[in-house]
């Protein structure tokens, strides 16, 4: 076990090094000039600019420079907003997205199994169709489109109810939490559902799943007490890569809601070419996914033996 | 020994003859089919892939077609149809080119009984172009305030700001021409009489009149001559009144006065275009990539495979804005292709992992080996019985391909990466039609219910492909 987990962690920092250099590669080769703004910029000062951001050296020394100070954990000052360490960017907007995440995440894989049940209990009848028919159409919708329709309603609800149940934009208490986080998680969800569906459909066919029936257990002893352990493994598997989907899904959520998260200075920082803030984010988001990736792995190792003897 | 000659004996050679059939077998009147044949007749047995498969042959069809029928350009602004619903083609009245309007002269005016002081007329017919307003003054009173709502007004206090303010000099001619971006609507215009104050303090009689009067004005689509001749409009004589036919937007205009209909097709090329190229391309890449991996193993199956793995780990929209941005290269650059581009880089790894998989498993089975001991070469071997055995794979990972990129470039444009503003695409209608959802809803509802049903289309069509070719997921 302690030698997988070594294992698994060696090659993420892999990973994590490739990424920041993808990503140091890919941003530098974007056209374009940082410290270029609206107003003439005085060659001394423009030196002195260049210097103090390492911009005067070869790329490779730059390269070198980058890799050193993000060992140190250290990513630099942005370059749009002066004095703002992009440590301190992240460490002040991350908690906004990772919080908007969890909760969309804890929304899709609880409805996700839920529902995944539902329907594989009713399967080929009424609550089966009626739910395989809202998560196809669920898919389909682009969820720029509807974030924009729930705000709709839900402006329509306030409305109607007359006063301002649940806000449709902003952020600071939980009730801006709330339709974010649907909509953030409702892709997930239908996704999620599908999977558990045709997991659970899978296990009726099991001889346990025969025995238990045979003693005369009850449907829903049968599916909490059974099936549903068994079940949920591939979702656990999925889990990884949903987070990676859930936390750049955000980015479309935050500027939608106006919410101050990660995902919108990302946006920012590419359009005015804020060279540290983007390297910073990029392999922010890219450790944490490996990061989550990984611990996915070791808890489903922990869940399920037999993936780990696969290894 | 004897006993056999004595059989012999009894042998004629017409025994021998070969008998003729007489009694017809049952033969199995099915055909052999191939497996390609056998999973269309399955899929055809699937209505919702059926008719996903239709819709979509349609789609693609006005895709190519549709433009060269409905040759309205994409980029042209009709600005005397701003925001339009849809509609089946729609008129306007041909109203007089631009000038000084006088008003009417207080003698030319009636003096009817219901036609007292402050009744608010409008001369001629309220159209776009302009609403001309006239109503007789009070004695002694020269200032008048014009107001517009587009609700009636509960009384002088809801009326708002005014309008204008208009002082009548010598009180030969009243009136006002209001020509402040009127819309085809209804409006109810009032005319508050000001009253002066030493006016008041003169006269000791009661004003008897009320203060204001409202009137609502249906405004209709008006076109200057100047403008319809411009244009090239055809008129017509409709009940003695000249009108002209506006250009047809059978799906309406958007906020900039551009064709919907014309957008959406010409949307659907470009969207269609990235979606279907830029798969295509990196499953084929995959496929090489993955093929060559899982079967040459070993070490070289490591490395490759260790890249994929990296590259698969990147943070997907991340890279995909990063990579857009970095090949955005040069002017008039229409974002199309650095976004195929930035698609192949980062799509390829996932197919890859599963072809090689799947080659990894085929290249152990017995007919392989039996093939390698006959002496067929590896290419020989890839193409005739890895490939049969992977296309069912690859044929459903790339009906799912297409939807997830059309999404992408949806996503890509909604947030202002994608196609640069004069190609039109899905993504981008989406982003303009959602700051007018409220006023204008069928901005946003034609290129999201587009996006909608292809991208339904595309996940029913695999579903169905899926179950037909027997392919686990």
């Amino acid at each position: 076990m302690f030698k997988y987990l070594l294992k698994r962690l060696a090659s993420g920092a892999i990973t994590v090094w490739f990424i920041a250099t993808a990503t140091f590669w890919a941003m530098h080769s974007v056209p374009g000039d940082p410290l270029l703004n609206d107003k003439a910029v005085d060659p001394e000062i423009r030196k002195n600019l260049e210097e103090s951001y390492g911009l005067d050296k070869p790329l490779w020394h730059q390269y070198g420079l980058f890799l050193g100070n993000m060992l140190q954990g250290d990513f630099g000052y942005s370059y749009t907003q002066r004095n703002r360490k992009v440590n301190d960017i992240i460490r002040d907007h991350f908690p906004v997205s990772a919080l908007l995440g969890v909760i969309a995440l804890l929304i899709a894989v609880s409805g996700g199994v839920v529902f995944g049940a539902i329907t594989a209990v009713y399967k080929d009848r009424m609550p089966d169709h009626i739910i395989m028919v809202i998560v196809i159409l669920t898919v389909s919708i682009p969820n720029f489109v509807f974030a924009a329709l729930s705000q709709l309603g839900v402006l329509n609800l306030n409305e109607w109810l007359g006063n301002t149940f649940l806000p449709v934009a902003g952020w600071g208490s939980w009730q801006h939490i709330v339709l974010p986080a649907w909509v953030l998680g409702l892709g997930t969800l239908a996704y999620l559902t599908r999977l558990m569906r045709s997991s659970l459909l899978e296990e009726e066919g099991r001889g346990y799943t025969l025995t238990a029936h045979a003693k005369g257990l009850s449907r829903f002893r049968i599916l909490y007490k059974h099936q549903l352990k068994n079940a949920i493994l591939p979702v656990i598997t999925v889990i990884g890569p949903t987070i990676a989907a859930i936390t750049t899904g955000g980015f479309v959520v935050e500027l939608v809601f106006s919410i101050p998260g990660l995902g919108r200075y990302y946006v920012q920082a590419v359009q005015q070419l804020d060279y540290t803030v983007i390297m910073g984010t990029t392999v922010f988001y890219g450790a944490f996914l490996v990061i989550m990736v990984v611990l996915v792995d070791i808890v489903y190792g922990f869940i399920d033996p037999r993936i780990r003897v696969g290894q | 020994m004897t006993e056999s000659l004595s059989v012999s004996e009894t042998l004629s050679p017409e025994l021998f003859e070969p008998m003729t059939i007489e009694m017809s077998v049952d033969k199995f009147e099915q055909p052999s089919i191939t497996y390609w044949q056998a999973t269309w007749q399955k899929l055809l047995r699937n209505p919702k892939a059926v008719s996903s498969l239709c819709i979509i042959t349609c789609l693609v069809f006005i895709t190519l077609v549709g433009p060269f029928i409905w040759t309205v350009d994409p980029a042209i602004q009709d600005l005397e149809q701003i925001s339009q619903p849809p509609s089946w083609g729609r008129s306007a009245l041909v109203v007089d080119d631009f000038g000084i309007w006088q008003g009417v002269p207080i003698t030319e005016m009636e003096q009817g009984e219901e036609d007292g002081p402050l009744v608010l007329k409008v001369i001629g017919k309220g159209n776009t172009e302009y609403v001309r307003l006239t109503w007789r003054p009070i004695k002694g009173i020269s200032e008048y305030h014009i107001y517009r709502n587009e609700f009636v007004p509960l009384d002088i206090a809801t009326l708002g700001i005014p309008l204008a303010e208009i002082i009548l000099i010598d009180g030969e001619a009243v009136g006002y021409e209001d020509r402040l971006k009127l819309s085809e609507r209804d409006y109810y215009y009032s005319v508050v009489a000001i009253e002066q104050v030493m006016n008041r303090e003169d006269s000791d009689t009661d004003m008897p009149i009320a203060v204001y009067s409202t009137i609502r004005v249906s405004v209709i689509q008006g076109v200057t001559k100047a403008d319809a001749l411009f244009l090239n409009l055809e008129s017509e004589e409709v009940n003695g009144a000249q009108t002209v036919k506006l250009p047809l937007h059978p799906f309406g205009t958007d906020g900039l006065g551009r064709d919907i209909l014309s957008r959406l097709m010409h949307g659907a090329r470009t969207s269609l275009l990235i979606g279907i190229l830029a798969p295509l391309i990196y499953i084929a890449m995959g496929v090489v990539y993955g093929g060559v991996s899982g079967y040459r193993g070993g070490r070289t199956d490591e490395v490759m495979m260790r890249f994929a793995d990296f590259v698969i780990a990147l943070p997907f929209l991340l890279f995909m804005i990063l990579l857009k941005v970095a090949f955005g290269i040069g002017p008039g650059e229409s974002g199309i292709l650095p976004m195929i581009i930035a698609l192949i880089m980062l799509g390829w790894p996932s197919v890859a992992r599963i072809v090689r998989g799947q080659t990894f498993v085929i290249k152990e089975e017995a007919y392989i080996q039996a093939a390698r001991l006959m002496g067929a070469k590896p290419f020989y071997l890839v193409y005739r019985h890895v490939l049969p055995n992977v296309l069912p794979l690859i044929i459903v990972s790339l009906t799912f391909a297409i939807p997830a990129t059309i999404f992408t470039e949806a996503f890509l444009s909604f947030i202002g990466f994608g196609v640069v503003p004069p190609n039109p695409s899905w993504g981008s209608m989406c982003n303009d039609g959602l700051q007018h959802m409220l006023s204008t809803p069928h901005e946003l509802i034609f290129p999201a219910s587009v996006i909608c049903i292809a991208v339904l289309c595309f996940n029913l069509l695999g579903d169905g492909l899926r179950e037909a070719m027997d392919v686990k997921s």
